[in-house]
This record gives C-alpha cells, sequence and structure tokens, in this order.
C-alpha cells in the first residue's frame, strides 16, 4: 500500500551512529537532575559561543524586530518566498565565506544557491548533477549521515576511498584509482568526488598534495569535485584551511573545464552554531547546476524572517571577525581540554586543527583488532561508561578502534565529568588485561604501534 | 589499438569501433603470410590512422564540459540497453547525452532550462515590472500569484506588539538564543504542532478537533507534497488529479519522486466538479496503460476553480479510494478562505464517518490562510502511523527555520487575535470578490460561482479568436503584453475547454479594481471586433 521507501526498514537508522543518539535521548545527562545519565559526545555541535550572538542580538533589536532603520519590513519579508533568496542574505553570506578563506576567493552572490540546511544542499547536489544507479567516491572515514542523504531519495551509490591510520587517513592517488576501478567492477558510473573539509569525524584539514591528487585526478576522469566545506569556519589551528577553490586558483585553472565542476557546501550550523536556523548553500561555477538547484531550492527555502535576521549580522565585518577569532580560540581551548584528559587515561587521538570533534584512538583497548571487538567497546561505553562516542564503523572507517567524540556541545563541566569517567573505565580495563596472560604481549604491541605514530599524536 | 572499453568514454559510434577492428585482422593476417607488400600497404595506412583515433578521442575527452547542452535524443549509446534500471524519461535522455564528457543530471538539464509555462513566464515579466499606484502606474498589475495581502495591517499590529519577545525568549533576565539556535525535531516543535493543530481547527470551523502527534511540519507546502509522494508511490506510480489543477503541482508531483500525474478532467458543466465516473475512467485507463495508480490528489477549496466539494462527493471519492484500494492526499490549504455561507467540509469531518482512516492524508499550510507564504510553514496530517514515520525522517531535508517556528507559537497561540484574523480575513476576501466577479460581469465575462480562495475563475472564451489552446494562449498573451494584466491560462492548469482563466484578486485593493477592469475592458473590446 506504501511506496517501498516506507515499506523497507529506516534508512541506515540502525547504525551504531543513531543507536547511541537515541539511548542518549532515553537516559540523558544533566549535572543535578540526572548526573549518572549518558553523556552525549557524539553530537557535533558549536555551543561555545551563544554569548555573542546573543549580545549581537540584544545591541540589534531591530533585525529581530524585522525593522529597517526604523521601518518595518514585515510586509515584504511575509510575502518573501523567491527561490533566489533574499539578495542582502547572499552578498553578506559571499562576504562571510570570503572572511573565511583569508579574503584569498572572492564569492559571486549569484553563484549561491540557499537551502534549508547542508543536508538538503547536499541531496539536492546529488539530484543536480547523478542520475539514479550512479556513483560518488567519498574518502572513509565518512559523516554517518550522508549514507542517508546522499543515497536516500536520489538512489545515487557511495564508493568509499579507503584512507588509513598509516599516513593519517590522507587520500592518496592510489586508493582514489582503487576506489574508481571498485565502482567500475560493480558497474557504477562515476559521477564525481565528494569530500569534506575540514573532515569530520577526523577534525584535520585536507592538504595540499590531497587537494591536488584529487584535483589531478578529477580532471583526468572527467568528473565533479563536491567540496562539503562546512567546518570551514572551525580551523582553529595550522595547518591553515585551503578551499578547493583556492587549490585550483593557485594552479590557475580557473578557465579549464574542471572550474565549471567544482561545487561548495556551506552552512551556518556549524560556524555560527545555529543549527536550528536551517540555513545551508550551494556554491557551483555551473551555469545549470547554479539554475537546476535554485529551483528545487523550493522544497527546502529558508524562512525569509531568518535570512534577513541573518543579513544584518552577517553584514557587520566588525561582529564577524570578532566573532571567528573569539570562536576559533573557545574551539582551540576546548580540544586541548579533551585531547590532555584523553592523554590522562592513556588514549591518544590524531592532530587535529578543526572541526568540532577527535578523531580518537581507542585500538589498544580492544579485545581484538576486529569490527566485534569495537562494537563490544562502543556498547561498553554506552551502556556502561554512559557515554555516547560513535565508533569509526559508523563512519565506514577500514580500521577498527577509532572512535568520535566532540568536545563544543557540552559544558566544561559536563567534559570534565566525561574526562573522569573514561579514566576510571581505562584504569579498570587495564587492570583486568593485566591479570592476563595475553594481555603482556598486547601491550607491546600496541606500544610498538603507538611508538610508530608518535610524531602525529599528543 | 582500440582503447580499453570503460563506462566513461563510451564511443558515439559502435560501428566505428567494428571496423577499426576489421582493419587490424587485416594487416596481421598479411603477416603471418609473409606477404611484405601487403605489410607495406596495409600496415603503414592503418597505423596513420589508429593514431589518428587516437589524437581526436584524446581531444574528445578534453572538449568543454557542455552541462548546459540538453543532451540530444538522436546519437546512439550501446548503454540504451542496459537502461531500465529505472524507466523515467528524464534519465533515458541522459544516458543517450551521457556519452562524451560527464555531463549533470537529466533532471537537471531539463530543469534549468527556461520554463515556458505561462504560469512561470507571466510570474517572472511581473517582477521586471510591477505595477504601483503611485511608482509605476504604467506596470504589469498581477493577477497571477494566489497571495493574500488583504490583512497585513492586523498582522503588523500583532507583530509590533509581540515579535521580540515571541523570537527569543528570556532565561531568567538574560536573552537566551539556545533555545532556538541548537538542532530541533526536524519535523518540527511539539508547541508548534500543537499551535498549528489548534489553529487548523480553528478554520475547519471548529467541528473537529486535530491531534498535533498526527502532525508533521515541512518548510512549506510545497515539500509537504513531495515528502507524501516519496511516502506513498514509487517511480512510475501515478496518482489521479482533477483537472484543472495548480500548475506548481506538476513540479512539486513529478520532478524528483518520478511519480506522474493522470489527469481527471472535469467540466464546466458540472461547475468543474469532480465525478467519480470520470475518475473510474481515468483508472480504468490507467491499468490499461500498466500504470500503476496509488492515489488521488485533490485540492479543497480547489485552485484554481474556488468550489469546495459537496459532503456527498467526498463520500463518494472515500468510497472509490476504498475500492481501488489507493491514497487520498487532499490540498487544504484554502480552507481559511471560505467566504461564502456555503458549507466547508473538511477532510477530518468527513473522516468521522466510518471509513479507513490510514489511507487519507492532509496538506495544509501557513502561506494562504495566515499569508505569511516567506516563513515557509506546511503541514501534513495523516492517520497513518507508518506515513508519519516515514514523513518525519525526510522532513530533515526541508525543516521550518527556529525562529520563525518560535515567532509562530505566540501568534498561533493567541487566540483572540486568530479568531478576529479569522474572520476579518473573509470579510475582506469576500469584498473584493464580489467587486472583482462584478466588475467582469460588466465586461460580458462570467466566471464559476466559487466560494474560496484568492481568485477566480473566468470564462473567456468568447473573446478567444480561436476554439482551442492556441486562441486561449493568444489572448493570455494580448492581457499580459497590452492590457498589462497578468492572468493564468487556463492550459497552463491543464484544464480541457480553452478559454478559462484565473485571476487572483488578492494582491489588489478595493480601488484598483476599476484600474484591471479598464484595462482588460480595452483588449476585450479589440477580440470582439475581431471575431
Amino acid at each position: 500500500m506504501l511506496s517501498t521507501k516506507a515499506s523497507r526498514d529506516s534508512h541506515g537508522q540502525d547504525s551504531s551512529y543513531f543507536v547511541g543518539w537515541q539511548e542518549y535521548e532515553k537516559n540523558p545527562y544533566h549535572d543535578v537532575r540526572n548526573p549518572t545519565g549518558i553523556i552525549q559526545m557524539g553530537l557535533a555541535e558549536n555551543q561555545l559561543s551563544f554569548d555573542l550572538i546573543e549580545s549581537w542580538i540584544a545591541r540589534n533589536p531591530d533585525a529581530v524586530g524585522l525593522k529597517k532603520n526604523g521601518a518595518s519590513m514585515f510586509k515584504e519579508l511575509a510575502l518573501f518566498q523567491d527561490y533566489h533568496g533574499l539578495p542582502a542574505f547572499k552578498n553578506a553570506l559571499v562576504k562571510f565565506m570570503a572572511e573565511i578563506r583569508g579574503n584569498k576567493v572572492k564569492f559571486d552572490p549569484n553563484k549561491l544557491v540557499l537551502t534549508a540546511g547542508s543536508t538538503s544542499a547536499n541531496e539536492t547536489l546529488m539530484f543536480c548533477l547523478a542520475e539514479r544507479g550512479d556513483a560518488f567516491l567519498l574518502p572513509t572515514p565518512y559523516y554517518p549521515g550522508f549514507d542517508r542523504d546522499l543515497k536516500w531519495r536520489t538512489g545515487v551509490e557511495i564508493v568509499p576511498i579507503h584512507c588509513s591510520s598509516s599516513n593519517d587517513f590522507q587520500i592518496t592517488m592510489p586508493e582514489l584509482e582503487k576506489s574508481y576501478q571498485e565502482a567500475q567492477r560493480l558497474g557504477l558510473k562515476v559521477k564525481g568526488v565528494f569530500i569534506t573539509n575540514p573532515s569530520n569525524p577526523l577534525g584535520t584539514t585536507m592538504t595540499r598534495d590531497e587537494l591536488n591528487h584529487l584535483i589531478s585526478f578529477s580532471m583526468a576522469k572527467n568528473i565533479h569535485i563536491v567540496s562539503d566545506e562546512i567546518y570551514s569556519g572551525t580551523a582553529f589551528d595550522c595547518p591553515k584551511f585551503i578551499s578547493i577553490i583556492e587549490a585550483l586558483m593557485d594552479r590557475h585553472l580557473e578557465n579549464t573545464d574542471i572550474w565549471s565542476r567544482i561545487h561548495i557546501v556551506y552552512s551556518l550550523s556549524k560556524d555560527l552554531g545555529l543549527p536550528g536556523f536551517r540555513v545551508g548553500m550551494i556554491y557551483s561555477n555551473n551555469e545549470t547546476v547554479v539554475s537546476a538547484a535554485t529551483k528545487m531550492s523550493s522544497f527546502g527555502l529558508i524562512s525569509s524572517q531568518t535570512q534577513y535576521l541573518l543579513s544584518r549580522m552577517l553584514s557587520q565585518s566588525k561582529f564577524t571577525s570578532n566573532y571567528m577569532e573569539k570562536n576559533r580560540k573557545r574551539l582551540r581551548k576546548r580540544k586541548e581540554m579533551l585531547v590532555s584528559g584523553l592523554q590522562s587515561a592513556g588514549i591518544k587521538c590524531l592532530k587535529s586543527n578543526a572541526g568540532l570533534f577527535c578523531w580518537v584512538d581507542m585500538r589498544h583497548l580492544l579485545s581484538s583488532q576486529t569490527f566485534e571487538a569495537e562494537e563490544e567497546l562502543w556498547k561498553n561505553i554506552l551502556y556502561g561508561v554512559r557515554l555516547n562516542i560513535p565508533p569509526g564503523s559508523s563512519c565506514h572507517c577500514s580500521e577498527p578502534g577509532w572512535f568520535r567524540i566532540c568536545f563544543a556541545n557540552l559544558s566544561e563541566g559536563t567534559l570534565k565529568a566525561a574526562m573522569k569517567r573514561i579514566k576510571n573505565f581505562v584504569d579498570h580495563n587495564y587492570q583486568e588485561m593485566a591479570c592476563d596472560q595475553r594481555s603482556t604481549f598486547y601491550k607491546w604491541l600496541s606500544k610498538i604501534l603507538s611508538n610508530n605514530h608518535e610524531s602525529d599524536r599528543y | 589499438m582500440t582503447q580499453p572499453q570503460t563506462r566513461d568514454e563510451q564511443p558515439t559510434n559502435p560501428t566505428r569501433q567494428k571496423s577499426t577492428g576489421m582493419r587490424l585482422i587485416v594487416p596481421l593476417q598479411g603477416i603471418v603470410q609473409g606477404r611484405g607488400g601487403l605489410i607495406l600497404g596495409t600496415l603503414i595506412p592503418c597505423a596513420l590512422f589508429y593514431f589518428f583515433q587516437l589524437y581526436t578521442k584524446r581531444n574528445r575527452g578534453n572538449s568543454s564540459n557542455t552541462p548546459s547542452n540538453p543532451p540530444s535524443p538522436s546519437s546512439s549509446s550501446p548503454n540504451l540497453a542496459e537502461l531500465p534500471r529505472t524507466s523515467s524519461r528524464l534519465s533515458l535522455f541522459s544516458r543517450v547525452g551521457s556519452s562524451g564528457p560527464v555531463s549533470v543530471s537529466g533532471r537537471a538539464s531539463l530543469i534549468a532550462r527556461e520554463n515556458d509555462s505561462p504560469y512561470y513566464i507571466g510570474l517572472e515579466k511581473v517582477s521586471k515590472d510591477p505595477y504601483d499606484k503611485e511608482r509605476n502606474p504604467d506596470g504589469i498589475i498581477q493577477l497571477g500569484l494566489s497571495e493574500n495581502r488583504l490583512c497585513f495591517d492586523l498582522i503588523e499590529k500583532w507583530m509590533v506588539e509581540n515579535v521580540r519577545e515571541a523570537m527569543v525568549g528570556r532565561d531568567g533576565e538574560h536573552l537566551s538564543i539556545n533555545g532556538i539556535a541548537a538542532y530541533q525535531p526536524f519535523d518540527g516543535l511539539m508547541e508548534l504542532k500543537v499551535a498549528v493543530a489548534g489553529f487548523m481547527s480553528q478554520v475547519m470551523r471548529k467541528v473537529v478537533s486535530l491531534d498535533p502527534s498526527q502532525i508533521v511540519l515541512t518548510a512549506g507546502a510545497t515539500p509537504a507534497i513531495e515528502i507524501l509522494c516519496f511516502c506513498l508511490a514509487d517511480h512510475g506510480n501515478a496518482f489521479l488529479i482533477p483537472t484543472p489543477y495548480y500548475p506548481g503541482f506538476d513540479r512539486d508531483v513529478r520532478l524528483r519522486t518520478g511519480v506522474e500525474l493522470i489527469p481527471v478532467h472535469c467540466r464546466s458543466a458540472d461547475n468543474f466538479l469532480l465525478s467519480v465516473t470520470a475518475l473510474e475512467q481515468a483508472y480504468n485507463q490507467a491499468r490499461k496503460r500498466g500504470v500503476k495508480v496509488r492515489g488521488i490528489l485533490i485540492s479543497n477549496p480547489s485552485n484554481p476553480v474556488g468550489n469546495i466539494l459537496p459532503r456527498e462527493t467526498l463520500h463518494n471519492i472515500l468510497v472509490f479510494a476504498q475500492e481501488k484500494n489507493i491514497h487520498i492526499i487532499c490540498d487544504e490549504i484554502f480552507a481559511g478562505s471560505v467566504y461564502r455561507g456555503e458549507e466547508f467540509v473538511s477532510m477530518p469531518e468527513i473522516l468521522m464517518e466510518e471509513f479507513d482512516k490510514n489511507r487519507v492524508h492532509i496538506i495544509y499550510g501557513l502561506s494562504k490562510d495566515l499569508c505569511l507564504p516567506g516563513f515557509r510553514v506546511g503541514v501534513i496530517y495523516s492517520y497513518n502511523k507508518n506515513v508519519l514515520a516515514l514523513a518525519k525522517r525526510l522532513t530533515r531535508f526541508s525543516s521550518i527555520s527556529a525562529p520563525s517556528q518560535r515567532l509562530l507559537i505566540s501568534m498561533l497561540s493567541d487566540t483572540k487575535f486568530i479568531e478576529e484574523f479569522i474572520k476579518t480575513n473573509k470579510q475582506r476576501i469576500q469584498k473584493l470578490h464580489h467587486s472583482f466577479v462584478d466588475g467582469l460581469k460588466q465586461l460580458g465575462i462570467q466566471c464559476i460561482e466559487s466560494s474560496a480562495g484568492f481568485y477566480c475563475w473566468a470564462n473567456m472564451s468568447e473573446l478567444i479568436s480561436s476554439y482551442g489552446e492556441k486562441g486561449e494562449l493568444d489572448l493570455w498573451d494580448k492581457l499580459l503584453n497590452i492590457a498589462k494584466v497578468n492572468v493564468t491560462p487556463g492550459s497552463a492548469c491543464h484544464c480541457i475547454e480553452p478559454g478559462w482563466f484565473r485571476c487572483c484578486f488578492t494582491t489588489l485593493a478595493l480601488e484598483d479594481i476599476p484600474v484591471v477592469m479598464k484595462r482588460i475592458r480595452k483588449v476585450a473590446e479589440t477580440c470582439k471586433s475581431l471575431s
């Protein structure tokens, strides 16, 4: 009676990423009301800089009241449903995006398409670039939501580009080529590569080498590059963030083929910490894509009220530069807190310079280097330690033992409580293992392994 | 040597590949048989030929990607045989066009092109030269957009008094944005669902009370209808839809879902009301074609005609749907604009009788009844738990912005204001409707007797030069470019009888009506004198 979609099982909803979230909702931690509840460390939300936005709002009552120079804008905004978007908002957005990239790149508001969140932007791009059954190559590990956002209604397939810890999960040419061959073996037409830069869940920005590999590869195969840069404003440390457009410009490829096959996705959910506002966008050098995506955005327009409010906020350079600076500082500080907390429990993280999370190495805590052992550890941490931290397998990581831990969606106090719980868990875990004959060998082995990566950890 | 065949490098001409194969064999034969002359005579030109092929293939691969050119169906491709992963026509075009440099999807090429529907062309023209009494008195008067501007003064007054408190809550003494900045449930805040359920109930004259847990909120009615299609039908399935219908459905239902719309023609003799006989006929014809009908899509009050479905008709449609085991999607977005005393029966009301509720789904929104299309609020109201569960998950692609949710919770919860608003709104629409229809009558143009909506369905068949779509479009063109009045021709709404036009009057003030009539009269007189 219903569509196949409705009758089928939930699309990817049984992944550990979502199960953990559901468990948290059943028993959420609160420092006073529920101190033994599950602490949410699986949500990449930036709650560190609300105060800056609140003080802006307090200073700008007109923007909230939908007024301009005292006169009401209400009527125009109430009627405004043009899918081209509010011009003032698009102008403010391109200015903000350029600022994030150190003004090395200039964006054209006419190439910007507004959507209700980057979730909608990603899906719309797939509808515009690929047919049902076509494929996009994605480096692993990747954000679990892509399995749903890119594939569900579009019918597009994802073929992974396997990245390994041996080189800090960077994309290599051989792996790109391998995944392309794999797609061919599966009879799938590859339409492009989809990257997230800065990466989720790694928290790292792509190196220039990686970007160059990607560009050369895409030129050779004649395919698109979609660069999801929603964490671009959270790059708080060096090496600095390089946008795909900047990489292309540095190679003087502006007037070539590949230029019109570059598409950027952005959103204000992470950088400004406003996921509830549902503000996303597609930036494309391809006229057809811009035109088609603009019309498709009717399925998810941003409220004109929100567009107006944010256009006022983002057009004030003083606010944006102050916000970006403070936000980055707070993120760096919070990340360092997480890293040192984990370190005291003998747990190392991948060196990261961006994002709202760390990619944590818990391989030495696994009973065996298998995904079953990883799942076992995840369950212990979720139900025993009562921390929700998504395991690497939910992000399609090819090596077991890695976990993503978020640090910007909880207060300092809660983070400290979480670190305490982890330390207790690890101490207890190691104590048990010390009694086991096998564990001596295992400890030696993990020491060897961790020594090999000394330079990339802290 | 031929290049290894990959899916990316499909040759445009399969026969050419075969002939190069042959040319490989001939010189080899010569070598094997030791005929030196053969080698010299054939190998060298063949070698030159291969290098030439290599050169052209390389250059074709590097040639500029032409995504803006719609793929031409004339070039053959060996891929056609592999096609049916999907039966969509759009995908057919794109596969054919995909031999060569990578392109965008067929869907994108199709939609990116300039829209040639008069509905969209008219809207575009008005946006470039809009009428303004003072600043642009010769501009085009917009009668093609069903937008209600009659009650902004009421809402504005409410906004001035309440917006700040409504939008940004107070956390003790300090402003708190935490509540609206963070991730919200994608299908809308429960408080807004409660407020919307209350509003819908008020609009439907409080005959039924609606359950907020059966509501899924979306960023406008446009995604609401698309989401329902994804829930109820698969690619290639169809919905029956009475004509004439809102032109936007062609995009909303068909574009990305691949669901077909099968028109069920209604006629002026029946006042354009749907008959079950016509439904039955259309259903059977679809079955003969092998198309699976998943449901019926109706609008009540209807757009563009503006009539409301009588209780008996609704009853019969429900019986029909039950018989055929199909769904009903009922778009009730104009429910609050019923200005005539006639009884508007909403779906929830009729479902109080004994019917299988699991097949009924209602679309609603705040764009029409609350005059707030810019804030993007759409509603799916369903009795089917499975549909609600899936629709909820799909709203991640079309969620309402949190600040707007907050604002509307406050506004809709002000039941006193809402009651006053609904009443005044209906009165103003009715007044304008009377005046507009009278004006047209004086020009000899009759309208279908309607009881709701922001428009009237006018019969201008006597003014068209030739009785057919061409004549109708000629008249539309004259009205747009000479009279400078944008109306929507019936053909854009798939009306089977030519000469009908939808004229929206709620973008006008009372004093604009004589201006409109004067302009239409000019064209009407010219047309009459020509015929």
